[in-house]
């Protein structure tokens, strides 16, 4: 029988903890992707190796659909991988972990498509592939060139692997709640059905935007306060803060064309300058 | 001479970028080898997904030999600017030779080794290569378009040394990613494409674009079907694998409600996939996809795969379409009040009421024969898909999405193609309207808040849309006079805004436009083999600018002058041209004594010519005015031939002189001849 969806984490686990990477646990924070997570952001700037792999649940309020959707979510998972240096042998290693979940590359068609990735609320971007399977988008895969407007050196090969994609895939699932969680009868929709429902409301509908405003502009400040006491941990953590409120606040239909780019702005500034003061700490 | 082998082999490099990569090699070697003196037989390039290949024929063994003579100091020069000159050369004094109290230096190059120079071209080419966006990785600091593995280099059987950031120039490469991972060694350039063949890479781009091409083709016959053919799709799905299998899948048929423009776009860009049609051209509910591994199942599940994949984007446009099918585009055209289209002409909505009342007004005048209501509704329309979810996720559907929802919810025909046709040059009356009315209008409102094209720079696409302007009012025989519709559309902008614009700003402006189709004219009928000579001659008669009668005319006047009779009358006309320009000749009392005969004769064609040619420009009948023209050629030859223009007696002279003026004015009143090279 194919990798329940928590199966399927505890393979990538296995795998890349034998690969020498920690296998750490989610941030406990909301956050749009997994790189935002402190441990790809932060510490893919400066000279130290590192390796590290785990879960980050991603929510994405304006991919909400209350749960009528077969393919989209607010809330779902990646699984990050993050290598410094990246190894030479980089693509192998992912593709020894697509055979450990379950893929034979002889029988589907792996391939690495163009796809440069660029994160303008980091100041981030680095170039690499979609990784398709048969056609499916299952991993970004990114060679950083820069983070928070820093040149990586040495560069970090980061692989983000979309969990409840590939899983589908593996399973041959086409509603993404008919997933298996376990091999013990709960699916994915047990678990998390009732989750996009309530939390598609409250994006689109509930969320008290005057608040949220407010609360931008305090993690914004508090991002200052910290940056000031130089501490730049958790300056970071209220950049990803605001970055999350500026999402909701996007999905309750508020911000306008024009006021985006100047909100994006302020969440780069913030982010650019954890980074900066975490380069100075660690120099 | 023995041939040269090079791959560089790296991840995965955009299919995209292939194509000029290729060139780019090759470009480089030619450089570096010609520079060091080195000759080569031809050159030829090949990639793949992850290699780039160069394979030089004949290289010759060594460089040419060559001797150089440097120019040194004066002998009377200080010791230390003879002292620089030897360190310079690596000569010693005696070596030197002095000539006329100069120094000179021999240096004579023996030739290199070629083995030592493509090892320098290789590490070059590394260097140099222009990639359009380039990365390090690891802890080194070179750049590639993705991270670069291996080197194979020979000269015949012998490795060219070379290594750059630890990688080792070499004989072996590895074979496909998944067939043949393991090595493979070559023994030259001979047995490169074969040993890879059978290691399941096909080294030669254009050896699996055809196997695509054709499997491909063959895929969609056996099913019964035809391939549309596609083959900026062929280019990029070889730029994406080493062994491609084309397959064919089927999806769902009710998805078919979709318009096919949505789910060939999907296929092609989400996907990469090739569209069938059925027996009647229509779409059929099948792909075709190029897999990159003969897979152990058959392919089986790469094509269900594949075919569920398809299904989810299916759905979503499926989903965009249902929504939007739901909005009448009236309510979304209100919409457009909420989008910006340039932050000194206000909205799209803003744009739409003027691009409606324009496209009534160029019917109601009947420049364009066109209901006056529809092309008004047609317009208020036609941006409204700009709003729908469908456009928002394929911007390149805009019009596509409002036609077809336009004939969805039941907007009669001519409407939903003007809607749908809009963007481009169309010939129906609605969409001429409509299509017409949104150029002008884009270019007068630019250039009425003076953004204009200025040499290479035209972020409006200004110059495009009058190109295409030119195209509608041509390509359907649109009677109009230019300045009339511009001045409309001019008019139209400035009551807009309220600020009544002066009259003579509105004058200015409209010249300035005018000018500016003439040149776009020019250009555009250049390629349909129209002499801009002639278009010159043609304006500047002045007041043409009825742009059908003036092609007509020029296109009997380029008929014409290729004709000996015309050829000949230029001739006589340049040089009557130039005796009165010489003269500064102006119309003066005259002898009427007696006329030469061919003076006559001259002067009675003159007269009829003068008034046939009058009459047939009147009745647009220009190749009578050009065959009236042909009528004058015989006269001024004979005139020239026999009759003296520089008579003693000047009444005499003045007379022939006015006579050639007269001759001058009645082919002026076809075309300035003036204006005609040759």
């Amino acid at each position: 029988m194919s990798l329940s969806f928590q199966d399927l984490i505890l393979t990538l686990h296995r795998y890349w903890g034998a690969q020498g990477c920690v296998i750490l646990q989610p941030y406990d924070m909301e956050m749009g992707a997994g790189t935002f997570h402190p441990a790809t952001v932060l510490r893919a700037l400066g000279p130290e190796s590192w390796k590290a792999a785990y879960v980050q649940p991603c929510r994405r309020p304006t991919d909400g659909r209350y749960g009528e959707n077969p393919n989209r979510l607010g809330a779902y998972y990646q699984y990050q991988v993050v290598l410094k240096p990246n190894p030479d042998d980089l693509q192998a290693l992912y593709l020894g972990s697509l055979t450990e979940i379950g893929i034979d590359p002889l029988k589907h068609d792996i391939r690495f498509v163009e796809d440069d990735w660029e994160s303008p609320t980091l100041g981030a971007w680095g170039l690499g592939w979609e990784v398709w399977c048969d056609g499916m988008e299952v991993t970004q895969f990114t060679y950083f060139q820069q983070v928070g407007g820093f040149e990586c050196r040495p560069v970090t090969g980061e692989l983000t692997y979309g969990l409840e994609r590939l899983a589908m895939y593996i399973q041959g699932v086409d509603n993404v709640f008919d997933l298996r969680f376990n091999d013990a009868g709960v699916t994915y929709g047990d678990v998390f059905l009732e989750n996009e429902r309530q939390m598609s409301a409250y994006s689109f509908e509930v969320a008290d935007t005057e608040a949220l405003f407010d609360l931008f502009r305090k993690a914004a400040s508090e991002c200052e306060r910290c940056l000031e006491a130089k501490l730049p941990i958790p300056a970071y953590e209220q950049a990803i803060k605001a970055s999350h409120v500026f999402n909701t606040l996007q999905a309750r239909g508020v911000i306008s064309v024009a006021e985006r780019q100047a909100y994006i702005g302020r969440v780069r500034d913030l982010a650019k300058a954890a980074c900066a003061a975490w380069l100075e700490r660690a120099a | 001479m023995a041939d040269f082998l090079l791959e560089l082999r790296s991840e995965e490099i955009p299919a995209r970028m292939q194509a000029k990569a290729r060139n780019d090699l090759s470009r480089l070697f030619a450089e570096c080898t010609s520079e060091a003196g080195l000759s080569t037989g031809a050159i030829d390039v090949f990639s793949t997904p992850r290699r780039l290949v160069l394979i030089a024929r004949d290289v010759a063994d060594t460089s040419e030999a060559n001797r150089e003579e440097l120019k040194g100091p004066r002998s009377s020069a200080p010791p230390q600017a003879l002292e620089g000159f030897l360190r310079k050369t690596g000569l010693s004094e005696e070596q030197l030779e002095e000539r006329d109290g100069v120094y000179f230096a021999v240096v004579e190059r023996a030739g290199r080794p070629s083995i030592e120079i493509l090892a320098n071209t290789i590490k070059r080419i590394v260097a140099d290569f222009p990639w359009p966006k380039s990365m390090r990785w690891g802890s080194g600091s070179m750049r590639w378009v993705r991270p670069l593995h291996g080197i194979v280099a020979l000269l015949g059987e012998e490795i060219v040394p070379v290594e750059i950031e630890g990688i080792s120039s070499g004989a072996t490469t590895v074979g496909h990613r998944f067939h043949h991972p393991g090595p493979i060694t070559f023994g030259g350039a001979a047995d490169y494409a074969e040993k890879l063949r059978a290691c399941h890479v096909i080294v030669d781009h254009e050896e699996r674009e055809a196997c695509i091409r054709d499997g491909a083709a063959v895929a969609a016959k056996k099913a019964g079907l035809s391939l549309l053919v596609d083959e900026g799709l062929v280019v990029e799905n070889a730029g994406l694998t080493e062994w491609p299998v084309p397959m064919l899948g089927r999806f769902d048929a009710e998805f078919l409600d979709v318009p096919r423009e949505v789910i060939v776009l999907t296929m092609r860009t989400n996907q990469k996939y090739f569209a069938c049609t059925n027996d009647e051209g229509l779409l059929a509910p099948a792909f075709v996809c190029v897999a990159n591994v003969a897979a152990n199942d058959g392919g089986g599940a790469i094509v269900e795969g594949n075919r569920r994949v398809l299904a989810a984007r299916l759905s979503d446009a499926r989903f965009f379409w249902e929504q939007d099918l739901k909005v009448p585009l009236e309510a979304q055209a209100k919409k457009l009040d909420g989008i910006v289209f340039h932050e000194k002409l206000g909205t799209v909505a803003d744009r739409v009421e003027r691009v409606a009342k324009l496209a009534r007004w160029l019917a109601e005048g009947g420049a364009v024969q066109a209901d006056a209501d529809q092309a008004e509704r047609a317009a208020r329309l036609a941006k409204a898909d700009l709003v729908t979810g469908m456009v928002g996720e394929f911007p390149e559907l805009q019009g596509v999405i409002g036609g077809y929802l336009a004939a969805a919810q039941g907007e009669p025909p001519a409407i939903a193609d003007a809607v749908r046709d809009h963007y481009g040059a169309p010939s129906s009356p609605t969409s001429i309207a409509v299509a017409l009315a949104d150029k002008l209008d884009t270019i007068c409102a630019f250039f009425s808040v003076d953004l204009k094209p200025t040499g290479s720079k035209d972020p409006f696409a200004l110059r495009r849309a009058a190109i295409a302007s030119i195209e509608i009012i041509v390509g359907n025989g649109l009677r109009l006079s230019l300045t009339h519709a511009l001045r409309g559309a001019l008019a139209n902008r400035a009551g807009q805004t309220g600020e009544m614009a002066p009259t003579h700003k509105l004058d200015a402006t409209a010249d300035e436009l005018l000018e500016f189709f003439a040149d776009r004219l020019k250009v555009q009928q250049r390629e349909a083999g129209v002499r801009h000579d002639l278009i010159d001659a043609v304006f500047a008669l002045g007041g043409e600018d009825d742009l059908v009668r003036l092609l007509a005319r020029v296109e009997a006047l380029q008929e014409f002058v290729e004709t000996n009779d015309g050829a000949d009358l230029l001739t006589a006309y340049k040089r009557t041209a130039n005796i009165l320009k010489k003269e500064q000749w102006g119309p003066e009392d005259a002898s009427c004594g007696d006329l030469a005969p061919e003076e006559e004769v001259l002067e009675k064609a003159v007269v009829g010519v003068a008034a046939t040619a009058a009459a047939s420009v009147e009745a647009e009948r220009f190749v009578d005015a050009m065959t009236a023209l042909a009528g004058l050629r015989a006269p001024i030859d004979a005139f020239f031939d026999k009759v003296t223009v520089n008579d003693p007696d000047l009444p005499t002279r003045a007379r022939r002189l006015n006579l050639l003026m007269r001759f001058r004015d009645a082919v002026n009143r076809v075309a300035d001849f003036s204006r005609i090279e040759g």
